[in-house]
């Protein structure tokens, strides 16, 4: 097996010198009925050639090269060429988690930036780390809101991702956490005087999306006055983190939990993508995940370690903060490395770009079918009401365009009828815009 | 540092390398933005009150800059590429060059997860292919690959045991947890709702039956083990323990995190286990990344499937194949989408590139060089445990301690060595742990190189503590002040004028 540094000859020597005969002696401490006696019945070992072959065909059967006009809390952003070129060194993507941070400070700066940039992005005071993603991100926000104001309900806007919203009521099931969810009015915004009503002396916080799922940017300030005046915390989410070039950051908030992977992170059907939490300094010792902190060594140089870890369950077993070991840091490497491209201007620039063609997109979809939710500012996003039905005009725009169009909205939101959600980036041409508004209009 | 006889390195590299922002000055970039071919819009209209202000203040740097800056800071890191990276329960195996090619082939790299699952077939068939492969290796029924993570497999393998009790009437109160568990199984079952119960070992380092057989009632929804355990013990007992579970209605997790040396050899489904994770990223080849991203697909007998996460990928009798989401007993959704798809992608280039006969190999070599670690050690440190050693094994700073050298300080030194420490006082159960975990990927020339090391540091432990004190040596930095940075937290960079 190539992966194997092994000769026979070496084997057998080690074997000598352990005091075996044979290797299988070493599995003595599995009883002989659980042994397997077999070959595993998978395909046989392949070359690299036909792997590669393998996954080529696979690859080919996904509408390769096909317009997205898709985002729905995965964005099709231009990833630049540095970030793969820098990630497969493999000190980077062959080492893990810096718990010995003298051979580690690569990695362990890197996050000391990347925590940096979040806090500069989202205008919140510190970040973690990095979590799973954008969805259970959010769900321990939530979680974490609940541990701060030692209240136990939650309520979550309609407007927020429908997977989102599932994962939090996963996550809350057991922990005695009723959820509730607040609708949304006319505008596509959270619905101010339900959500007025909706509040209680046992709610933790309030979640919302912002921009939220149909495009929509929320009113932050407003929202936040009426959660903080009951006493809640306000969790903003952010599935779209371009957006944040250009909108206001929601520093109204006192968790932002942001999924980053519209900063040169793949679609890769779906994953992996990083999350992260921001918040206010004072609860720091709330926040789940790693933290890393600057100190010095021993000589008074500066150099950054892991810190706080007396949250986390290597410690704290079944009191700690979550049950999060793994995080992401590569691909929040990743956004780290992206962030740094685009820099200060060019964040601004390329999200402007994306409003630019998203008015674009509205407006040509909107010329014969019905673009929903207007009377409030969208980025990237927005939702489209069609005579014909959406799921028909999707197949058209695979079939016979090669487009892969808005996704149909009746699942998560039967009373919205025949709508669904369109996204454009700086990657979508104005040819494939006027071809989906020409099918759309059909 | 004493000029020693250190056959692997002399130093590391290391040039000085500021902050990313520290390198920043106005107007430099390391972009150009594609031509607009549509109309440009005034921000300021479209957004209203929601525009933005002040720009967040990120780098400006040129791409010379970013490619130098991660290029030097990545040589102050260790990694697998540079040599044996023993960390026990972590599994630092080579990660293969053609996973990260195919999963970054533009039609899976670039596949939107809400795309039609007709141009999604790619996609679906290396999730379905990966799915009953591992089902094959663990020796289960059914598996969801959405987990992101180990622990994030563990809360979806406790939520189906809560969900599959609770079918039956009574999701019962707790779970057992040995002493020798990684912090997550208490930190997972917490978050299910329910109170742990610690499962005290026996002198051999396994399962105390009697205390199991005490402890076991029909408040016990069940048993998280680790199995080889954190010691890099296989527990024999394995089907007494099920069976003790199971007479009384409980259930046997097993946390697949020490997979590694089992894989081809004896399958969890086998020997009683009703519901597990998979680290792919540990067992599976995937990278480490510096600390993710992992997956933890999660996979289960039979009586546990209705209640997998939803959509799991079935296949149609014309081959086609699709997400089911009509799972009306599923515990719900762990993660948005369907996992860490690019894991999937590399996992699954791993066991094609393996086979029956290389996985079985893999797993002999595992074993093997952890008992040639423990056979060369053995006398030289102290093995608490006389039980066989599996993938990994754990000795104590025992014969250390008298010279006041505990297994912190002796793994600061082995960093001087050329090699990244063990793990650290960890499992709690050995006081002064050094768990060591070499994986099938060191050659005998490395094993012998770190071999060498320890000998060499047990002696300078005795001849000069001061030096294995004091060190590393040959690091950028030396000895970091952890306590500083906890008392006083600095989590992020801020310009010095502000």
């Amino acid at each position: 097996m190539r992966y194997l540094p092994k000769s026979p000859a070496e084997r057998e020597l080690m074997l000598g010198e352990i005091g075996v005969a044979k290797v299988d002696e070493l599995f003595a401490p599995i009883p002989a009925e659980f042994r397997l006696t077999r070959d595993l019945a998978i395909p046989p070992q392949m070359a690299e050639s036909e792997i590669v072959d393998w996954f080529r065909e696979r690859a080919a059967e996904n509408a390769n090269g096909a317009s997205i006009l898709l985002g729905a809390g995965a964005y099709n952003h231009y990833r630049p060429l540095v970030i793969d070129s820098l990630i497969s060194r493999g000190e980077w993507f062959t080492a893990y988690t810096p718990y010995q941070p003298e051979i580690a400070q690569g990695t362990l700066q890197a996050i000391f930036e990347f925590q940096t940039m979040i806090c500069e992005l989202t205008g919140m005071e510190v970040a973690n780390a990095s979590m799973y993603d954008g969805s259970t991100g959010a769900a321990e926000a939530v979680m974490m809101a609940m541990r701060v104001t030692g209240r136990g309900e939650a309520i979550l806007a309609r407007t927020v991702h429908p997977e989102y919203r599932e994962v939090i009521a996963t996550y809350a099931k057991y922990q005695g956490m009723p959820l509730s969810e607040v609708g949304f009015t006319e505008n596509g915004r959270v619905d101010l005087a339900a959500l007025d009503k909706a509040i209680t002396p046992q709610t933790a916080c309030v979640l919302i999306q912002s921009p939220n799922f149909f495009g929509t940017i929320e009113d932050v300030a407003a929202i936040a006055d009426v959660v903080h005046a009951k006493g809640a915390l306000l969790v903003v989410s952010i599935a779209e983190a371009l957006s944040l070039g250009i909108v206001k950051p929601p520093v109204e908030a006192d968790i932002v939990s942001l999924e980053a992977q519209s900063f040169g992170v793949p679609l890769s059907y779906g994953g992996p993508y990083a999350g992260v939490i921001a918040t206010r300094e004072k609860f720091i010792r709330q926040i789940p995940g790693r933290l890393c902190g600057q100190t010095v060594d021993r000589n008074g140089k500066r150099g950054f370690v892991l810190t706080l870890s007396t949250r986390e369950q290597h410690i704290r077993r079944e009191k700690a903060t979550s049950n999060i070991c793994t995080n992401q840091a590569l691909v929040a490497l990743m956004v780290n490395i992206y962030m740094d491209v685009y820099g200060k201007n060019g964040l601004r620039e390329l999200a402007e770009q994306n409003l630019a063609k998203a008015a674009y997109a509205r407006k040509a979809l909107g010329a014969k079918s019905k673009v929903l939710f207007e009377g409030a500012p969208r980025f990237n996003e927005f939702v489209v009401q069609t005579k014909g039905n959406a799921e028909a005009i999707r197949k058209r725009l695979l079939d016979e365009h090669n487009i892969i169009g808005g996704l149909p909205l009746k699942k998560y939101y039967p009373e919205l009828g025949e709508a669904s959600l369109w996204c454009a980036t700086e990657l979508t041409s104005k040819a494939a815009l006027d071809a989906a508004a020409e099918e759309v209009g059909r | 540092m004493s000029d020693k006889n250190i056959k692997k390195v002399s130093s590391h590299p290391s040039q000085n390398e500021g902050l990313i922002f520290e390198h920043s000055s106005p107007g430099k970039k390391a972009y150009r933005l594609r031509q607009l071919d549509v109309p440009t819009v005034d921000a300021a209209k479209e957004l209203g009150s929601a525009l933005r202000g002040e720009a967040a203040a990120l780098p400006e740097v040129s791409e010379i800059e970013i490619i130098r800056h991660f290029t030097r800071l990545s040589t102050w890191n260790y990694a697998v590429d540079y040599g044996m990276y023993p960390l026990g329960s972590c599994t630092m195996k080579y990660n293969p060059r053609v996973n990260e090619v195919v999963a970054r082939l533009e039609g899976l790299a670039g596949a939107h997860p809400y795309q039609p699952e007709a141009a999604a077939q790619g996609v679906l068939r290396v999730m379905k292919t990966l799915a009953d492969q591992l089902i094959e290796i663990c020796g289960m029924d059914a598996i969801t690959l959405q987990p992101a993570a180990g622990a994030h497999g563990e809360l979806t393998g406790i939520l189906l045991m809560r969900a599959y009790l609770e079918s039956k009437g009574n999701p019962r109160k707790k779970i057992l947890i040995p002493d020798s568990a990684h912090g997550t199984n208490p930190a997972t079952a917490a978050m299910v709702g329910y109170e742990v119960e610690n499962l005290p070992s026996d002198p051999s380092g396994m399962v105390d039956l009697a205390a199991l057989e005490a402890q076991m009632n029909e408040d016990v929804a069940g048993l998280m083990l680790t199995n080889p355990n954190t010691l890099g013990i296989f527990d024999a007992q394995i089907g007494k323990i099920a069976e003790i579970l199971h007479r009384k209605g409980g259930l046997l997790y097993m946390d697949g995190a020490n997979m590694n040396a089992l894989v081809g050899k004896a399958r969890p489904g086998d020997f009683g286990v009703d519901v597990m994770h998979l680290n792919l990223h540990k067992t599976f080849s995937t990278p480490h990344g510096g600390g993710g991203p992992g997956s933890g697909p999660v996979a289960c007998k039979k009586h546990l499937e209705p209640f997998l996460p939803k959509p799991i990928v079935v296949e149609g009798a014309n081959g086609q194949l699709r997400l089911d989401y009509d799972r009306p007993q599923s515990v719900g959704r762990v993660r948005a989408f369907f996992g860490n798809f690019g894991m999937h992608v590399r996992a699954l280039a791993y066991i094609m590139a393996n086979g029956p006969d290389g996985l079985r190999q893999t797993t002999e070599d595992a074993v093997m060089n952890a008992n040639y670690v423990r056979s060369k050690l053995a006398g030289i440190y102290d093995l608490p445990y006389a039980t066989p050693s599996m993938h990994e094994v754990v000795f104590s700073d025992k014969l250390q301690t008298k010279n006041g050298i505990k297994t912190g300080d002796i793994a600061k030194r082995l960093i001087d060595y050329g090699f990244h420490p063990y793990t650290v006082s960890f499992p709690m159960v050995v006081h002064g742990a050094l768990m060591i975990e070499p994986t099938e990927s060191e050659p005998l020339e490395e094993l012998d190189l770190f071999i060498d090391a320890m000998k060499s540091i047990a002696e300078e432990c005795a001849s000069e503590p001061e030096l294995v004190k004091g060190a590393p040596h040959s690091t950028r930095l030396s000895r970091l002040d952890e306590t500083a940075a906890a008392r006083k937290p600095i989590l992020r960079w801020k310009p010095e004028t502000k």
